[in-house]
């Protein structure tokens, strides 16, 4: 069903094949499909043309045609080239000669400021620093309790007051911290749209007021075409230090990442990843650019696997494949170690083509404990030579795991499938397939 | 009062029609024909509002198609043409909008069972607020379900709401089990003879396989209480959302049977032109647009005004 870039483009290359000869033409269909997928990652309309147009000047004639494989080729074109545009991991906050350093955290409503906040304090007292969380955000109902709760779970300091005088108020905190000896003030402002005069005049008021060390932008990781238009009038009032991207742990594409970039050049600085106030991460140009792509976080998955996988095991389960020896208890074995590598959904999603699973049909844990159970019910000698699986063998299974013979017949034609996957790969193809990926 | 309502709707979805028709018409009555280019750029205005490559797509060869079969002859007749093509995808999702104007609900059971859902920071207490609002304006008793239990301050948040809309609410401690509240609100609501039922559901990500099978729950509790309930569940989505908005209301309709969208921030320069996307892939229509931060800035979404709005003469 889902198709990856880099299949599409092969499949347009393929066409070429036929024909011979590879001309500007050619290119420009394939661009034409690049181009679909960034406007399906919500990349910008006028961002993707500028930045085809890019890659199409490296492209056409050196190395498109130089290429065996002109579709890898473009990908790995098009990759670089958006790595290189979303710029550089870099998840430092200034620090102020004179403290407090003040941070000011903006945004449209709904983005993610308030939580961001508590996160970036908790992300900064973990590096030693001793944050003042200021709830600036007057308007929306309760926005100041849910700081002071956030700010309880973090033991930290919370400065608010009764009233709307949002700038008097973000002035006052900056004073506050001074007398408390706080080295750091997080300013929560209150959302507000860019079209709003009054609201972005009040803002660039608090901002004249605080001379904030460092302006955070929040944006919301599934926005769409607008990015570039609510960026640009922040920036445009603002001129701010960083972008934050939150609610990255969906399965939006996150193209408004490479339309911010390309509207402000400022860097992207965090990420968001879940509503745990640890769910804060470094943003990585590489993954993202993978994301934008539908490539799946590809890097992600290796680091993640290296960190929980024993090496020596992988090694010999390598060779095991290569040699097409795979039995069921190598296949327990895997089984284990990627429940180790955590919750299946968001290891999953990691995976190219993965992503895009709809949650229903997502893998579940208990599916995962029966078949663990329906192997471990098996003697060694079944688990290496599972063909003298019988009738009455699958009953003994069943009854012996708990299960049906029904689950028992699955898991095993899964596992014949497998086999024959493994095989075909061995057989010289497993470069090529795994080069595909 | 159909009237004024036409005129606040003309008037908030200027914006869109202005960024969105406004530069097709323009570029049609300079060309005086439909060539290869002037669909290119009508594409370009669809793709960015939102619309989507997949339905703007189908929008473009179902216009192609009618201009090769009835001809047009001025570009006014084009712009009808394709202004229908556009209403077509809205229509085709029937709405329960009265000729007033209201989502009416007058002939429904009591009580009224909403159950609101979406993602994290959609605005779904601000619409829940607004919605009790217009009940109560409505003449109607109005209560809301505190299941938003997770988030710091949504207790708080929609208390406030309710005491400006003079609704009652039901509400539990931090942390409690956001099933347990729908009931409550439910019983209760059935018990003090209350007409609507507002549920206010945390923010949750539509790939969270947990919180979403909690979406179910929610719904399945809520149905123990009263069988035929909720009886409706709207899916609040922002006008600025992307694709992946699509991918929401596909796996919100899945867990809670989405019946009816909520389009909010329509005040920004966002389009919200995703909702077109999600009425023609899933058929789920438009109930309500949000317009600003005010009570009465919630307005009943009707298809035939939203179009007429978008393709008005200025």
């Amino acid at each position: 069903m889902f198709q990856t870039l880099t299949e599409k483009l092969e499949a347009v290359f393929k066409k070429l094949r036929g024909q011979g000869k590879i001309t500007e033409e050619n290119v420009a269909e394939s661009l034409r499909e690049v181009r679909r997928v960034l406007l399906d990652a919500d990349v910008n309309l006028h961002v993707a043309r500028e930045f085809i147009d890019k890659v199409q000047k490296r492209a056409v004639g050196r190395e498109v045609l130089a290429s065996i494989t002109p579709g890898q080729q473009i990908i790995k074109i098009i990759h670089d080239e958006l790595v290189s545009l979303l710029g550089v991991s870099k998840t430092d906050i200034v620090e102020a000669h004179e403290p407090p350093t003040v941070v000011l955290v903006v945004g449209l409503q709904g983005s993610g400021k308030t939580t961001f906040s508590a996160k970036l304090a908790r992300f900064l007292k973990g590096r030693g620093r001793n944050p003042l969380l200021v709830a600036a955000d007057v308007y929306r109902p309760a926005a100041v309790d849910q700081l002071v709760t956030l700010g309880k779970q973090l033991d930290l300091p919370v400065y608010s007051e009764a009233g709307e005088d949002a700038v008097g108020i973000a002035a006052r905190s900056v004073d506050f911290a001074r007398r408390h000896v706080r080295d750091t003030v997080i300013i929560d402002t209150a959302g507000r749209m860019h079209v709003d005069d009054a609201m972005m005049n009040e803002i660039a008021e608090i901002k004249a007021k605080t001379r904030p060390h460092e302006i955070l932008f929040v944006a919301d990781a599934m926005t769409g075409q607008d990015a570039v238009n609510t960026a640009r009038a922040f920036h445009d009032r603002l001129d701010f230090d960083g972008v934050v991207l939150t609610k990255m742990d969906g399965d939006s594409r996150g193209g408004a990442a490479l339309s911010i970039r390309a509207v402000v050049h400022k860097p992207i600085k965090f990420i968001g990843v879940g509503e745990k106030l640890d769910a804060l991460e470094a943003f990585h140009p590489d993954r993202i650019a993978s994301r934008i792509l539908g490539m799946g976080d590809i890097v992600g998955l290796v680091e993640k696997a290296q960190e929980k996988i024993d090496q020596e095991k992988a090694q010999r389960l390598g060779e095991k494949l290569r040699s097409a020896q795979f039995t069921l208890t190598d296949f327990l074995d895997q089984l284990r170690e990627v429940r180790n590598m955590g919750p299946l959904d968001q290891v999953l999603g990691m995976i190219p083509g993965m992503n895009r699973i709809p949650a229903g049909a997502q893998v579940n844990e208990g599916a995962l404990t029966r078949t663990e159970a329906i192997i471990q019910s098996m003697t060694i000698e079944e688990r290496k030579r599972p063909s003298i699986i019988n009738g009455s063998r699958r009953k003994r299974i069943a009854a012996g795991s708990g299960t049906t013979v029904q689950e028992v017949n699955r898991l095993l034609k899964q596992f014949e499938d497998m086999q024959k996957m493994m095989k075909k790969l061995s057989k010289g193809g497993l470069k090529r397939a795994m080069s595909r990926l | 009062m159909i009237g004024t309502l036409f005129n606040r709707m003309t008037a908030s979805l200027t914006k869109t029609r202005d960024s969105l028709i406004g530069g097709i018409r323009r570029m049609v009555s300079a060309r005086g024909t439909i060539s290869a280019d002037a669909l290119e750029d009508i594409e370009y205005a669809l793709l960015a509002a939102d619309v989507g490559t997949g339905t703007t797509k189908r929008l473009l060869e179902n216009i192609t198609k009618r201009i090769a079969a009835d001809r047009y002859e001025s570009i006014d007749e084009f712009m009808e043409l394709f202004k229908d093509e556009v209403a077509r995808v809205l229509r085709s999702t029937a709405s329960s909008v009265d000729e007033k104007g209201k989502v009416g609900i007058a002939n429904a059971p009591r009580p009224y069972i909403i159950l609101v859902v979406g993602v994290n920071g959609s605005g779904k207490t601000t619409t829940i607020g607004k919605l009790a609002y217009r009940y109560k304006s409505e003449g109607l008793s109005v209560l809301l379900g505190a299941a938003d239990t997770f988030r710091a301050g949504a207790n708080e948040q929609l208390e406030r709401w309710a005491r400006r809309a003079g609704a009652e609410m039901v509400r539990q401690e931090r942390g409690a089990d956001p099933g347990s509240v729908a009931f409550d609100a439910v019983q209760s609501a059935r018990s003090r003879g209350v007409d609507v039922v507002l549920i206010d559901t945390a923010g949750r990500l539509h790939t969270s396989v947990n919180l979403m099978e909690e979406l179910r729950k929610i719904r399945r509790v809520i149905s123990k209480v009263m069988p035929d309930a909720p009886h409706e569940v709207l899916l609040v989505l922002d006008a600025a959302t992307g694709q992946n908005g699509l991918q929401q209301a596909r796996q919100f309709s899945e867990a809670a049977g989405v019946t009816g969208v909520v389009l909010t921030k329509l005040d920004g320069t966002a389009k919200g032109g995703i909702v077109l996307a999600v009425g023609h892939e899933l058929g789920i229509p438009v109930r309500y647009v949000g317009v600003g931060e005010d009570p009465e800035d919630l307005q009943p979404f009707v298809p035939q005004t939203f179009v007429d709005a978008l393709f008005a003469q200025t």
